[in-house]
């Protein structure tokens, strides 16, 4: 159901403004701009994260990494550090494999070790943890602790990880002879066979890789494990983007009963996907309380967090796009090599170990589609599904708007102009693609040309034709993207056996105000805010007097957390939902307190009146009242006014968004600049468009990252080039640009309130729009491609006619 | 060894170890943890205070060399219950998201208000930019300080026609 009425196409919007105070408590109810209800606190430096979080009498963990790759340990002598005075424990991977807990699940069904005990297999591998009186000494006492390795040959390219000579990582895996992960495919491959051998068309082929990089929240990973053994209940403060499934899996794996654990995710300072795995640290904090019965935090530095904890992407693939000669593409087909690192520790639904890369498919109606997948292991750290990727569909867009802008270098056409010819069109809707996916709702074209209008994409064409004639070079590069996200309808997506369905409570008090719990976890997003409105929205009650309750699993419902920009698709309609399940609830209360019939009350946000008699009316406020006070309720109604449900998705939500990035290339240093950055998204209903606002511009930056800078990379020893913030470069205030932003509006036809989510878009869309403007400048050097990050060597490389070193 | 200095106007004088971190010091001796440790690199930003008036990385500075000097951290902006302009420009421009960075940001963003009261764009882009954040993508935190800017003006004008 639909309530939202489709909204034509915008006009640029007034963002961008330095807006007047807003005043919160004269918000009127509902969706719009209004300020976070977050921020007072975090303002005032009180925020709490976990290593925030100080408890009486509480030790502190520090972990043994691996220095090598690839290693035999041969011996452990933990005696030194023992002896250290102020050291209470010191664990290593033989004292966890006596109690059964050396090794642990990953959400890919894979298993990783929690502590080493025969091979390390990446740099920054945990082989032993220390608990100690304060977090200086934890340090200290890993120092003390002696390790003999046998080093073995590590295998790093992921291109030779099948040779038949290369050494076998997991040879902890009954029979396991060679480094072969998974093979994957999708989509008809004769079907795309036959197009590809058609006569008179354009064939175009790219090797494009997506290097590997890390989320790097600046809070890095951590928790604080309480362990009450009289009563045998666990508390645990994490970083965790899922406490819920987190629970269930330490229940599974600790064999602690599931009620006798209690997990809290305290305010977190970014998660974009690297607070979803579990980690070794959090188990290691788990057991360091059981075994010395206080309370235990480990938190990791930066390096630990950059050289140990999930990366993203680190695909090598080969896209190939077949068109006629007037440009209408026909059909594309990928090979990709996947790098999964040591252990696959891809955080996605189980039937899709390559997450949603099957969209590969981009916004364009094409006859065939074909992928075909190798995953393999390699000597480095486990992840895969991270930095607001939406299970991998970063990779799938960067590659479809890589391959059609080589295209469009082939044919001689305006990458825009190719694009708009090749456009699912709006009477297509659902669209199922080639390889699968049913596109809930779109409307492409609209926003693709108010982007371009807000470019001045005509000018900036004539501007750049201009400037090649003086040697300058500047590039204009355009991208379009169509996401997926809102995992997902059970029947198709579980994690490990849960269901990606998400509960939600809404509690109405006597005097009007309420309280709504649920199942996703905010690391930024400002849940806090868009949940009231939400249910706001749909109960007539102000935001202002609505309580958000999430992130601690003794407080809310069941429900699969906060990753592939799933709250506002799943967790927003359970909210809607529930809020209308109260309404509908009132709605009763309310004909006994009018006497009238429920069919004869109209709904005017907040207040049910009698239809024709508008002036016989009662508020939500004193229908509270009424469903908690003396005196009768209608027959057969119970007291109260609260509801529960637990949503599941029809389909996913697929938001999309038309970007134009322009770019300045200087000739002398090859240093790109990024000089504007227009993008329009169009995420279905907007509830909170400041908080939509913010989203898009931190994708955005992402983006330019990514497409610039950042790259976790590996010298042929697998020592990890990235492991700090001097090596690992994300962008600052000068490397972006004031982003302009606009906006469409398509609503989502299977959500309660047409929404659809948007935490993602933004990371998914801006790498090609960056990567096709620096191309599109270097084109007088005849550059097709360049592979990311752009850096001023790569881009000078380039200009030389020398390839991208491998990755 | 022993170290007084004054946090936030208050004195105060505690036993450290001479290797103690000021970031550490701050967050878990005195337990003003609106101070972030996030990097160990001086890359990050989020452990940034003021070292008498100078915004500092509390990471790679000693608690002892904070020893006689005034140390100014997120939690005294505020003064008296009224918050500084600079964290109401922060709340009314969505400055923040995860929040983790923006103790540091404020506090930079406050000297160079102090400093500068009408920074153009490139000069606030210019002092933020020792500084990581990786919600916001900069601009709301532009727009957030030149909203403290223009409120700063309006009161300073305000106090002027009231004094003549």
């Amino acid at each position: 159901m639909t309530t939202t009425e489709e909204a034509p196409a915008a006009a640029p919007t007034p963002e961008g403004v330095v807006p007047e105070s807003v005043d919160n408590n004269q918000h009127p109810v509902g969706h719009g701009r209004m300020l976070r209800k977050e921020d007072p606190r975090f303002v005032r430096g009180l925020g709490r994260y976990c290593d925030d979080v100080q408890l009486h009498g509480m030790l502190h963990l520090a972990i043994l990494r691996s220095p090598v790759a690839h290693a035999r340990i041969v011996s452990i002598d933990v005696s030194a550090a023992q002896a250290h005075p102020k050291v209470k424990a010191v664990i290593t991977g033989a004292d966890l494999a006596a109690q059964g807990l050396a090794w642990m699940p990953t959400l890919s069904n894979d298993v990783q070790a929690v502590l080493a005990t025969d091979k390390v297999r990446f740099q920054g591998q945990e082989v032993a943890f220390v608990v100690a009186e304060d977090r200086y000494t934890a340090r200290d006492a890993l120092e003390l602790i002696d390790v003999e390795y046998d080093i073995l040959e590590p295998v790093i390219d992921a291109r030779r990880a099948l040779a038949p000579d290369a050494a076998v990582i997991r040879d902890d895996l009954d029979g396991k002879t060679d480094n072969h992960c998974f093979d994957w495919q999708t989509g008809d491959e004769a079907a795309t066979e036959a197009v590809f051998n058609r006569p008179d068309i354009v064939v175009v082929k790219q090797d494009i890789v997506y290097p590997r990089v890390h989320p790097a929240p600046m809070e890095t990973c951590g928790a604080v494990a309480d362990f009450d053994r009289v009563d045998g209940k666990l508390t645990l403060w994490s970083t965790s983007q899922a406490p819920h499934a987190h629970r269930t899996l330490y229940a599974i794996v600790a064999g602690i009963p599931e009620h006798k654990i209690r997990v809290i995710s305290p305010d977190i300072g970014g998660g974009f996907g690297n607070k979803v795995p579990i980690y070794p640290g959090y188990v290691c904090a788990i057991v360091a309380s059981i075994v010395t019965g206080k309370p235990v935090k480990w938190m990791e530095d930066r390096s630990e967090n950059l050289v140990s904890t999930g990366f993203a992407r680190d695909y090598i693939m080969r896209g190939e796009i077949a068109a006629t000669r007037e440009g209408k593409i026909l059909a594309i087909r990928t090979d990709v090599l996947a790098d999964h690192g040591a252990f696959n520790g891809t955080a996605a639904p189980v039937k899709y170990p390559a997450g949603f890369f099957g969209v590969f498919t981009g916004s364009y109606d094409i006859e065939a589609a074909f992928c075909k997948m190798t995953a393999v292991y390699t000597n480095k750290a486990p992840g895969g599904v991270a930095y607001a990727c939406s299970f991998r569909i970063t990779e799938a867009v960067y590659l479809v708007e890589r391959i059609v802008d080589c295209l469009a270098d082939e044919l001689g056409m305006d990458p825009a102009e190719l694009r708009l010819k090749n456009f699912i069109q709006p009477e297509q809707f659902p669209y199922l693609s080639k390889t699968g996916w049913t596109y809930d709702s779109g409307n492409y074209e609209p926003a693709m040309r108010l982007a371009m209008e807000m470019a001045g994409y005509d000018e900036l064409r004539r501007e750049q034709a201009e400037k090649r004639t003086r040697g300058e070079l500047m590039g204009i590069g355009v991208a379009f993207f169509t996401e997926a996200v809102g995992a997902g309808p059970r029947k198709d997506m579980d994690i490990l056996g849960l269901g990606m369905a998400d509960g939600c409570e809404l509690r109405v008090h006597p005097t009007g105000k309420a309280v709504v719990r649920l199942s996703v976890q905010s690391q930024g997003q400002g849940h806090e805010t868009t949940f009231a409105q939400i249910v706001a929205e749909e109960i007539g009650i102000p935001p202002a007097d609505i309580d958000v309750v999430h992130g601690d699993t003794d407080n809310t419902p069941f429900g699969l957390g906060t990753y592939g920009s799933r709250s506002t698709p799943v967790s927003g309609a359970a909210a809607a939902l529930v809020a209308r399940k109260v309404r509908d609830k009132a709605r009763i209360i309310a004909s006994g307190m009018l006497e009238v019939s429920v069919a004869d009350l109209d709904w005017n946000k907040g207040t049910f009146s009698v239809k024709g008699d508008p002036e016989k009316s009662v508020t939500i406020q004193a229908i509270a009242m009424k469903a908690h006070g003396a005196g009768d309720l209608p027959e057969g109604l119970e007291g109260g006014l609260e509801a529960q449900i637990c949503y599941n998705p029809e389909n996913l939500t697929y938001p999309f968004g038309a970007y134009i990035c322009v770019v300045d290339v200087d000739p002398g240093t090859a240093q790109v600049k990024v000089r504007r950055f227009v993008a329009v998204d169009d995420c279905g209903t907007r509830i909170n468009p400041m908080i939509i606002e913010g989203q898009v511009h931190g994708g955005l930056t992402d983006g330019v990252g990514m497409a610039l800078m950042e790259i976790i990379a590996f010298d042929e020893e697998g020592n990890c080039l990235g492991g700090s913030l001097m090596d690992y470069l994300i962008p600052t205030s000068l490397e972006v640009p004031d982003w302009e932003t606009g906006f469409t509006v398509t609503p989502s036809p299977h959500h309660p309130i047409g929404a659809k989510g948007i935490g993602e878009s933004a990371t998914v869309g801006s790498p090609p729009a960056v990567v096709n403007a620096v191309v599109d400048a270097l084109k007088p050097y005849g550059v097709r491609h360049a592979d990311m990050p752009l850096t001023p060597s790569r881009v000078w490389d380039a200009m030389q006619g020398r390839a991208t070193p491998p990755v | 060894m022993q170290v007084s200095m004054t946090v936030n106007g208050q004195p105060v004088t505690e036993e450290i170890e001479g290797r103690l971190l000021l970031v550490h010091f701050l967050r878990d001796q005195l337990r003003l943890t609106g101070t972030h440790w996030g990097c160990d690199t001086s890359n990050c930003g989020t452990c940034v205070v003021w070292l008498d008036d100078e915004p500092v990385k509390s990471c790679t500075v000693l608690a002892a060399m904070a020893g006689g000097r005034s140390v100014r951290t997120v939690e005294g902006l505020e003064k008296n219950n009224v918050l500084d302009p600079i964290q109401q420009g922060f709340m009314e421009c969505h400055g923040l998201q995860c929040g983790f960075c923006t103790p540091g940001m404020m506090m930079t963003a406050r000297a160079l208000l102090d400093r500068n009261p009408d920074p153009t764009e490139p000069e606030i882009r210019e002092a933020i930019s020792g500084q990581i954040c990786r919600c916001t993508g900069y601009a709301t935190i532009v727009r957030s300080v030149q909203w403290a800017s223009k409120h700063e003006a309006g009161e300073r004008a305000k106090a002027e026609e009231v004094s003549s």
